[in-house]
């Protein structure tokens, strides 16, 4: 599904992945875990195709097409989704207006006849109802006055609604109380397909409680510098990051 | 500066020869009313830019502009050619060209719906009680001619308690003819009254011409007014208004407007909040290109307590445009409780527009929340990446965006029609870019 190969990137002139490989296969479910400043959210926003970020070398193919050659809306025609860390304020367009839009920008990428409002609202319910909102939140611009736990859940409701092929999340577990943790767990859960693969990048050991991974990587400094089945993020929440910092031990 | 000074001579030669003729049947009130008008412009003249209320605004093309005080037109535009202006084919509306109001294509009410001259005549005590009393002319040179020339326009009066159902349209169109008119609207509801008008300029042809119109709407007790006001002139006209608010006590007083037309647009708003408890909503789109001018002006003065006014502003700028916006607030001393809230947003489609935005706060009481903030600036890189990042193509995502600074000024307005007529202007205009 996913094949990134010595990936260096830089922002305004700084260094920050210095050298990634990883490899998703179908239907698998990675975490990247690692300290602050380790960049874990610029691998995130690379593979979404954020123009702040240059990529110095290395590869991404995606399906065997070269994802860094992509612009950041093909990609998500292709079908890679970014769960964003800070939610973005569009004024003036609803929720409801967005988020049809998305989906029909991917419809005819596919060759599928577009939803129009009424259809969009029907097939919206249920995708609404699995992370407890009604549509009042669809009539509000989008993430504009939302609280800090909306937003993700939002980012969340996208996801459900564009069912991408490979789902980024960046940290959409921060500053989530125990019960915004839980559904969205739960609607990753549901999604979790033979033909759909995650990459869920977090900080804390927490949201794998709930999310079981296949496997965990330890991003440091810019590179991944261990993986390992789940009980890697268990050992990461009982010992911290430290004793990963200096050696560069890829298991 | 002596074309200017020819320029002022002109009108006011062509006041005194309308007085002596044309307008000497007027009663006396109206005359000293109009006397007192053309005074005053003669002493102010046309503002210069040294001027504070004028340092971003040129009116020069306009006192160059030798524009003729209008006649009434030779030919009156069948129904179907003022159509596309038209919000609703039945309810209540006045309709004139060249300034002229036209009874053919109206359907007025009574005497509470109703040209100005016509009540000029048979309501005399209750406009003299309003006309003139409202909109200043003491440092508005552009009122003070308005007033000089006050003869028709449109009146609306609702009774105590009374509430119009569908939105009254006030439709002011011009011939594109290269004349100048100077409207004189008038709206007073009475206490507990509720109503929607709709004013709209527009032109019939592509012209250049000029358009001096004065609003004066006054809001009773606990009355609650939506007051939209669309200006679609030509792209070579030029529009110079003033609309002010009078509010008492509980009372709600919503305005609306949107600037999309003329070379060179001019509006003053001013809302003064004379009783405690009243809402006020001042929310305005001015949407620009080519190298469009539009300067707001507006004045929201509490001189009552427990107050609350929101202002709104956003302004879409295209190509050599300029926007302009002064929001002045006071907060008159003994204006406690006083909420206020003013934000201006400009977004710049082009590196060559260009935005102004003053706020000015004048608050002389201790007990009050005033907030402002304004904006100047392209389309945010983040939302874009935002958007494109959901599978919206990049050029699909900046007129989203941009169409999203105008839908949040059009969503506050509700009525259904007039939305979805703004609405389609402004798809139509984002379009072209």
């Amino acid at each position: 599904m996913l094949e990134v190969k010595g990936l260096r990137v830089a922002v305004a002139g700084t260094e920050i992945l210095k050298g990634v490989d990883l490899m998703i296969g179908e239907g698998e479910v990675h975490a990247i875990m690692g300290p602050n400043g380790s960049g874990k959210s610029t691998l995130a926003q690379v593979l979404a195709g954020h123009p702040a970020y240059t990529v110095l070398a290395g590869t991404a193919k995606y399906e065997g097409k070269d994802l860094l050659d992509l612009k950041p809306e093909e990609r998500a025609r292709a079908g890679v989704f970014l769960a964003f860390q800070y939610p973005v304020e569009i004024r003036g367009i609803t929720n409801s207006y967005f988020l049809r839009s998305a989906l029909n920008a991917l419809r005819r990428e596919r060759g599928e006849a577009e939803l129009d409002p009424i259809d969009f609202l029907q097939f919206l319910e249920q995708k609404l109802k699995a992370i407890g909102w009604d549509d009042s939140m669809m009539n509000r611009p989008v993430n504009e006055g939302f609280s800090g736990g909306e937003k993700k859940r939002n980012e969340i409701l996208q996801l459900a609604v564009l069912e991408p092929r490979l789902a980024i999340l960046d940290e959409t577990d921060s500053g989530l109380d125990i019960d915004a943790l839980k559904t969205v767990a739960e609607t990753v859960n549901t999604l979790r397909a033979p033909n759909r693969s995650f990459l869920i990048v977090t900080h804390y050991q927490r949201l794998l409680n709930y999310i079981t991974p296949d496997v965990v990587h330890v991003l440091a400094d810019g590179r991944i510098v261990k993986s390992g089945g789940p009980e890697l993020a268990q050992e990461l929440e009982a010992r911290g990051y430290d004793w990963l910092r200096d050696g560069a031990m890829v298991s | 500066m002596a074309a200017k000074t020819g320029a002022v001579e002109r009108l006011v030669g062509s006041y005194n020869a309308w007085a002596t003729n044309g307008a000497s049947s007027a009663p006396t009130w109206l005359k000293e009313l109009r006397a007192g008008g053309i005074a005053r412009f003669g002493d102010l003249g046309f503002p210069n830019m040294k001027q504070e209320a004028w340092r971003f605004t040129s009116v020069a093309p306009i006192a160059e502009g030798s524009f003729e005080q209008a006649t009434p037109p030779a030919r009156i535009p069948p129904l179907d050619d003022i159509r596309p202006f038209l919000l609703l084919e039945a309810g209540y509306r006045l309709v004139f060209v060249d300034g002229f109001f036209q009874p053919s294509l109206s359907t007025p009410f009574f005497d509470d719906v109703q040209s100005l001259a016509h009540v000029v005549t048979h309501r005399q005590d209750l406009v003299r009680q309003y006309l003139g009393k409202y909109a200043a002319t003491q440092d508005r040179p552009f009122s003070a001619l308005n007033t000089a020339f006050v003869s028709d326009g449109a009146f609306v009066h609702v009774p105590a308690k009374a509430t119009l159902a569908e939105p009254i349209q006030l439709l002011f169109l011009a011939s594109g003819r290269p004349v100048v008119t100077h409207p004189r609207n008038l709206v007073v509801l009475e206490r507990e009254a509720r109503a929607s008008i709709v004013e709209t300029y527009a032109s019939l042809s592509e012209g250049a011409y000029w358009t001096n119109s004065v609003t004066e709407i006054v809001v009773g007790e606990a009355a609650r007014v939506d007051y939209h006001r669309v200006q679609r002139e030509s792209p070579s006209a030029y529009h110079v208004a003033a609309t002010q608010t009078h509010q008492g006590r509980d009372s709600t007083v919503n305005v609306h407007t949107v600037a999309f037309g003329a070379a060179l647009a001019r509006h003053d708003i001013g809302a003064v909040m004379a009783g405690p408890g009243g809402t006020l909503i001042l929310n305005g789109l001015y949407l620009l290109a080519g190298q469009q001018h539009a300067d707001h002006h507006t004045t929201i003065d509490h001189a009552a307590d427990h107050c609350q006014s929101h202002e709104y502003f956003n302004g879409v700028l295209d190509d050599k445009s300029r926007g302009v916006f002064t929001g002045r607030i006071i907060v008159r001393p003994g204006a406690q409780k006083t909420d206020s809230k003013q934000t201006n947003n400009n977004l710049l489609l082009s590196p060559d527009a260009h935005a102004d935005s003053q706020p000015q706060l004048e608050i002389y009481a201790d007990d009050v929340k005033c907030t402002h903030g304004s904006t100047v600036g392209p389309l945010d890189p983040r939302a874009l990446f935002y958007l494109r990042s959901r599978g919206i193509g990049e050029h699909e995502a900046q007129r989203l965006m941009t169409y999203g600074f105008a839908a949040e000024i059009l969503g506050r307005m509700e009525v259904a029609p007039l939305r979805a007529q703004l609405d389609g202007i402004v798809r139509r205009r984002l379009a072209e870019q």
